[in-house]
């Protein structure tokens, strides 16, 4: 019996989330008094399995073929399908990343299990996980119990844990080797690439003002963009803003856009999905402006104005003007 | 090309969302519904696919009576027929369970491509076009923001962290879990609306199929706790403005 936490390494590196998991990982394992273990798959591993084995796990399994060199869902499934099968974990976590997201149902599904995928939380009772999930993009928690009987499988969202730290000792790395055939793959994966050149950088804004489809129209975005102006601000905007091409994709602040650290950040008709708040959540001050009290942007505000967008910005405008006339 | 699309139908984004009294889900009874936001942009993708290439559009909804006007509305958009699968008004399914609800519905489709939206918006398990994909033994991909058709095949742009894509090549028949925001949404015409009166929706009760059903294992539903200290400032818009600007002068420091 052990805690299996499965590592995302990206040439060669790791990403912070998959230390979260590790910490994690760690909480449940010592609350049901198992060996935490992890596991890299790749193909070339050997080193980021040393440097995971400084975070806290036992034993840390390379899991390593030609045919998972790069991404495959049916690759990765098939190689865990085959190392959860030897080993026999009692819960087998993930970080809650985009490429977790397109192969872990489908693993989880091998074995007859449903994923709680993108929990924000684990509480131990007596012995046994309970895992907290968001609902309705985080307007509501769910405690969601676990569904004893065979492997449990949960991925973590972003942030759920203070990421792991390096410990003294080091555990132990083992290789395990799994059986692949070509044909077992059916998509076939080109090189990860970005769009042009992105000709806004967000990332070294000292200010943003930022906005969501609380402002309902196109024709309405002037209002916070003389806000913007009035604070020097750079403007910034949540997905559906940036979807129906009212501001350029540039401008989209979240997992899928830029990370921003602003020393302030507006948030203006945003209700705060942890999409959009992985993008600014390094920000020094958060400001946000919304007409829902419990509207989930509220949770990781500084000072919040609980109140229409349309009669508080022009306020806050001119307000601002007024103070640096 | 013969499409099938996923939609589920969902409480309204701007619902006031309460708490029932038993603790395990909200209390529906001033909840109004719509087509869960993804679904309509995987609609939207199927629509634009079976303009270009001919076919047929069928969509499926798991959901109570309820959700028949979901599926209408898809209709009159432009899908050619529905199946709705009727569950119970207080059902609310693990995507294990869904999946093999939807499942169920489209084995004997043998469709060539099924699109599903990335994500619900009340449980938000981001999964079930994926365990889908597994039960039926098809190819997919998630996080779609184009689609091209090869001949057998599909050449699909994936989104990936940071605004990062990738281009990825699958065989037909496939599973594809559609990003909002691929296309540009239309409307329902009156046309169309009238139309969608005459197409044909099969019900099949979801009781009635004998599958394992299992309810998504909640134990209790609640408002998340405030991680932060955050100060509400209350009062006119105009005060509350004054108040903002001192604070971000003389407290934050930022102005
Ligand atoms: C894989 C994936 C990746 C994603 N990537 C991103 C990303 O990079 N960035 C991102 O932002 N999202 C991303 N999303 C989408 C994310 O989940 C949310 O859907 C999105 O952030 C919601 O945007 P919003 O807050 O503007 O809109 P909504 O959720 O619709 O919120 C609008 C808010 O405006 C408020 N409001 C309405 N009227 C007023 C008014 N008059 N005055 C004041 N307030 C008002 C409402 O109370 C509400 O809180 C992603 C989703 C997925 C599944
Ligand atoms: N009850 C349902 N009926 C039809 N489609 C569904 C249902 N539940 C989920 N789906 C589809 O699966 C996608 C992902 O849902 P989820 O896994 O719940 O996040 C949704 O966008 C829908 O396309």
């Amino acid at each position: 019996m052990s805690v299996l936490v499965i590592v995302e390494q990206r040439a060669g590196g790791l990403n912070r989330m998959s230390l979260e998991t590790l910490a994690g990982g760690a909480k449940v394992a010592d609350g049901m008094g198992v060996a935490l273990e992890a596991a890299v798959l790749g193909h070339d591993v050997a080193e980021v399995a040393e440097t995971v084995a400084a975070f806290g796990p036992a034993k840390t399994y390379t899991v390593e073929h030609e045919l998972l060199r790069e991404y495959t869902p049916d690759g990765f499934t098939k190689a865990l399908e085959q190392l959860i099968r030897a080993k026999q974990p009692a819960v087998v976590l993930f970080p809650h990343t985009y490429q977790v997201r397109d192969f872990a149902p489908k693993l989880a599904t091998r074995f007859g299990r449903a994923l709680v995928s993108d929990a924000v939380d684990i509480k131990m009772d007596g012995g046994h996980p309970r895992f907290v999930r968001q609902l309705f993009q985080g307007k509501l928690n769910a405690d969601v119990s676990s569904n004893a009987g065979g492997a449990e499988f949960v991925s973590l969202q972003a942030g759920a844990f203070r990421a792991a730290e390096a410990s003294g000792a080091k555990g132990e790395v083992e290789a395990f080797r799994v059986e692949l055939e070509a044909r077992d793959i059916r998509t076939k994966p080109e090189a990860p690439f970005r769009e042009a050149q992105r000709s806004v950088d967000l990332s070294s804004a000292d200010m943003i003002v930022s906005v969501g489809r609380g402002i309902k129209e196109k024709e309405n975005l002037p209002l916070v963009e003389a806000l913007a102006d009035a604070l020097g601000a750079e403007l910034a905007a949540s997905r559906p803003i940036c979807d129906n091409g009212w501001l350029p994709m540039e401008r989209q602040v979240g997992s899928s856009g830029q990370t921003v650290a602003p020393k302030v950040y507006f948030a203006v008709g945003i209700s705060g999905a942890i999409q959009h708040l992985v993008g600014m959540k390094g920000a020094k001050t958060v400001v946000a402006i919304n007409s829902d009290e419990n509207a989930p942007i509220f949770e990781v505000a500084d000072y919040g104005i609980v109140g229409d967008l349309f009669q508080v910005v022009p306020a806050l405008t001119a307000a601002i003007k007024k103070a640096k006339a | 090309m013969k499409i099938i699309v996923s939609v589920k139908q969902v409480p309204a984004r701007d619902s006031n969302l309460r708490v029932a009294s038993g603790g395990k889900w909200l209390d529906d009874s001033d909840l109004s519904y719509e087509i869960n936001e993804p679904d309509a942009f995987a609609l939207e993708e199927a629509l634009q696919l079976k303009d270009a290439q001919g076919g047929e559009v069928v969509v499926v909804c798991a959901g109570p009576e309820r959700a028949g006007s979901t599926i209408r509305e898809a209709l009159a958009k432009g899908a050619d027929r529905g199946i709705h699968l009727v569950l119970p008004e207080d059902a609310v399914l693990d995507a294990l369970s869904t999946a093999r609800l939807l499942r169920h519905a489209v084995k004997n489709e043998a469709p060539d491509l099924i699109l599903t939206g990335l994500q619900s918006d009340d449980l938000g398990y981001g999964q079930t076009g994926v365990v889908l994909a597994e039960l039926l033994g098809y190819a997919h991909a998630t996080i779609i923001m184009q689609v091209e058709v090869l001949d057998g095949a599909l050449r699909v742009k994936r989104e990936l962290e940071d605004g990062w894509f990738q281009y990825v090549t699958l065989p037909m028949p496939a599973v594809l879990a559609i990003q909002s925001g691929i296309k540009k949404l239309r409307y329902a015409t009156l046309m169309g609306i009238k139309r969608a009166k005459m197409k044909p929706v099969e019900t099949i009760l979801a009781a009635s199929l004998g599958l394992e059903l299992g309810r998504a294992a909640i134990e209790r539903v609640y408002l998340p706790a405030r991680s932060k200290q955050s100060q509400i400032l209350t009062g006119a818009p105009e005060q509350v403005a004054a108040q903002l600007v001192e604070k971000l002068k003389f407290e934050a420091r930022v102005l």
